[in-house]
């Protein structure tokens, strides 16, 4: 069922990179989404203008790809009480670990911080052996 | 340019990346994550096309880690930083998160288009770990 989607994952790849450098280079920020969803709390912060913007950019995308022919296709199989439990794991994980996905394993990364590397590391491992665990054990 | 504008620019084409790479489907992810299993190895280059993208792109800008204004990456960065037990724990249980799900942080946001209850229950839970972890060590 699943296909080495080659082009397109370099070209997503590609596109998430400069998306980075313009918020690097325009905002002086990094785009680590954890940090940026994280920081529109509480809403009554004053200075978060820009990540409300940002959010509104990110969530818009797949309604304008689709809407330019583009298709999108989200399959959740996941229980929504394990999708409870992991967005827990996400939420507070992300902030305690200082990033996600974007933040350490591409910009702190690409910025070559040992950090960001170890924090890569050890997501990915902990990912794959729950996964390991769900998909071949229980 | 404003500083809005430019962030929403960048939101949006961070997404696009995220649809186009199919990052999006948490299917796709675990697939990814599954080696043992239907190994669909695609999303190493969506990291592979990113790092060397923005890698190169920082170096033509040569902009100093000190003129960002993220405390995440000055720490990230800061040679006298250590790899410390929040690090590996908080790194730990997200990657417990994202393998039980196949999201991570944007592409969950992103799904909150598609109108399906998994992706809501998913982040509203998200932004409940977030204050969790405020209540827990703001402060502190």
């Amino acid at each position: 069922m699943n296909y080495l989607t080659v082009l397109s994952s370099l070209g997503g790849g590609v596109l998430i990179g400069l998306a980075a450098a313009w918020l690097l280079i325009f905002n002086n920020r990094t785009a680590g989404i954890s940090g940026i969803a994280a920081g529109i709390l509480p809403p009554w912060q004053q200075e978060n203008a820009w990540r409300y913007w940002f959010l509104a950019g990110l969530i818009i995308s797949a309604p304008l790809w689709k809407l330019f022919g583009g298709s999108v296709q989200i399959q959740i199989n996941a229980p929504l009480l394990v999708l409870a439990v992991a967005g827990l794991l996400v939420g507070y994980g992300t902030r305690l670990g200082g990033g996600c996905t974007s933040g350490h394993g591409i910009c702190g990364n690409a910025r070559l911080s040992v950090r960001s590397m170890v924090a890569t590391l050890t997501f990915m491992t902990t990912a794959g052996i729950t996964v390991f665990l769900v998909r071949h054990v229980l | 340019m404003n500083l809005n504008l430019s962030a929403f620019i960048s939101g949006l084409i961070f997404g696009l990346g995220l649809v186009l790479a199919q990052m999006t489907n948490p299917e796709k992810v675990l697939a990814f994550l599954d080696i043992a299993g239907n190994w669909d190895p695609s999303l190493a280059l969506v990291m592979v096309g990113a790092l060397l993208t923005l890698g190169t792109l920082q170096r033509l800008i040569s902009k100093p880690s000190e003129q960002i204004q993220d405390t995440d990456l000055q720490t990230c960065v800061n040679p006298k930083a250590t790899i410390d037990a929040k690090l590996i724990t908080g790194s730990a249980i997200f990657g417990i998160g994202w393998g039980l799900s196949g999201f991570c942080p944007g592409p969950a946001l992103v799904s909150l288009t598609a109108g399906l209850a998994g992706g809501y229950v998913f982040v509203a839970a998200m932004f409940i770990g977030f204050l969790l972890f405020n209540s827990l060590h703001r402060g502190r």
